[in-house]
């Protein structure tokens, strides 16, 4: 008999008729989404890791990431510009909480406001992003091409440039496509779509799209610049 | 419905708190990861730079922990859902912990039986990037440079 309590207990979810999950069905194949790409730029950060670990000598991202917008030339500045970056993207996620929270009141207003500041946010980051790729472009580096030497002072592979623009490449057409959602989300907010659905879920699915983007920044950040 | 109006009125107060008390100790975690990475920029000891690297992936992990827990709601949601989708991803201990491991083992097989990668690994090489700034054009402006000055010469 015990057995039965238990399970009736256990089945409270399982009874049919309702999400056992109690979330909506786009929530929960948002966050299935979310965990296949996870797996992805797991995969990409871990051969990054693997053919890191393989090799004697690697550039030293000090001396790679030490140049910053309207700095004289030659100025040395490590971490500075990558740090400004990683805040940009914290800020848009705090906005993009302050929107979902919105939405959950019924607050149309702050609602938009706040989808205004996290798309901001999310351009202010792409552009920092084109800014720094073109820079180490004009550098001598791309796909294929390495003009940094290793930090003690051998010759590198191209595997450094390769990983760099592959994966952060992969995190910015994230940020691009989640900036482009968060477009669609607030011109559906300014049309009173939500309104008449009755519910905001459509910004809690994009708002869990773009708190994706800056988790895995947390990690390309800490990969590439710090370690 | 006065009743009602102030309890949702806590509750936004709340979810407000618990925003801006997130958002604190996410800026205070990179803060303290940025700290270690200025540090380390002048520390040459592989094992305290080790040891440095070792606590900013701690720093790393607990801010994805913040972020996935609050600002994704996740730690709210029934436990049903957070175990379908952090259970899969503990595969992850396994793939890190493997694939380290073999390219460090791929490293090691190459430094002792390939005398080649061993050898290129302690040929210092001049810097590229330093000189002219971009080193694909570096020759074009080498050149241009000369020639300026040939101009100059013949000016003279």
């Amino acid at each position: 008999m015990s057995n039965v309590t238990t399970a009736s207990s256990e089945a409270k979810w399982w009874n049919g008729g309702k999400s056992p999950f109690d979330v909506e069905y786009g929530k929960v194949m948002m966050w299935y989404f979310l965990m296949s790409d996870a797996f992805t730029f797991g995969a990409f950060l871990i051969s990054y890791g693997t053919v890191r670990f393989s090799t004697n000598g690697w550039p030293d991202p000090n001396k790679v990431f030490k140049s910053f917008p309207f700095a004289p030339e030659g100025v040395n500045a490590p971490l500075v510009f990558v740090s400004i970056m990683t805040f940009i993207l914290i800020v848009s996620s705090v906005t993009m909480v302050l929107a979902v929270h919105a939405g959950k009141m019924m607050d149309k207003k702050g609602v938009v406001r706040n989808m205004i500041w996290t798309i901001i946010g999310g351009i202010a980051f792409l552009s920092c992003q084109a800014w720094e790729w073109n820079h180490l472009h004009h550098e001598g580096a791309w796909w294929g091409l390495n003009p940094f030497n290793n930090a003690d002072g051998t010759a590198s592979s191209t595997n450094f440039t390769n990983f760099f623009f592959t994966i952060t490449g992969f995190h910015g057409f994230h940020v691009f496509s989640g900036v482009v959602i968060n477009i669609i989300m607030l011109i559906m907010t300014l049309m009173d779509k939500f309104e008449q659905r009755g519910h905001y879920l459509m910004i809690e699915k994009a708002g869990l799209y773009w708190h994706f983007v800056d988790l895995v920044w947390v990690f390309v950040f800490t990969c590439f610049y710090l370690l | 419905m006065s009743n009602h109006d102030s309890h949702s009125a806590e509750h936004h107060h709340d979810v407000i708190a618990e925003i801006k008390k997130v958002t604190i100790i996410l800026s205070v975690l990179t803060i303290v990861e940025l700290v270690l990475g200025f540090w380390m920029i002048d520390i040459t000891s592989e094992g305290l730079r080790l040891a440095i690297k070792g606590a900013i992936v701690i720093l790393m992990m607990a801010k994805a922990f913040y972020i996935v827990a609050y600002f994704m709601h996740l730690k709210h949601e029934i436990k049903n859902l957070i175990m379908t989708i952090v259970v899969p991803l503990a595969l992850f201990i396994w793939f890190i912990a493997a694939f380290l491991a073999d390219g460090n083992s791929f490293r090691n097989l190459r430094n002792n039986y390939d005398p080649h990668f061993k050898e290129q690994s302690t040929i210092k090489v001049p810097e590229k990037h330093h000189a002219g700034g971009e080193s694909h054009k570096a020759t074009e402006k080498h050149e241009a440079g000369s020639t300026e000055k040939h101009e100059e010469k013949a000016a003279h």
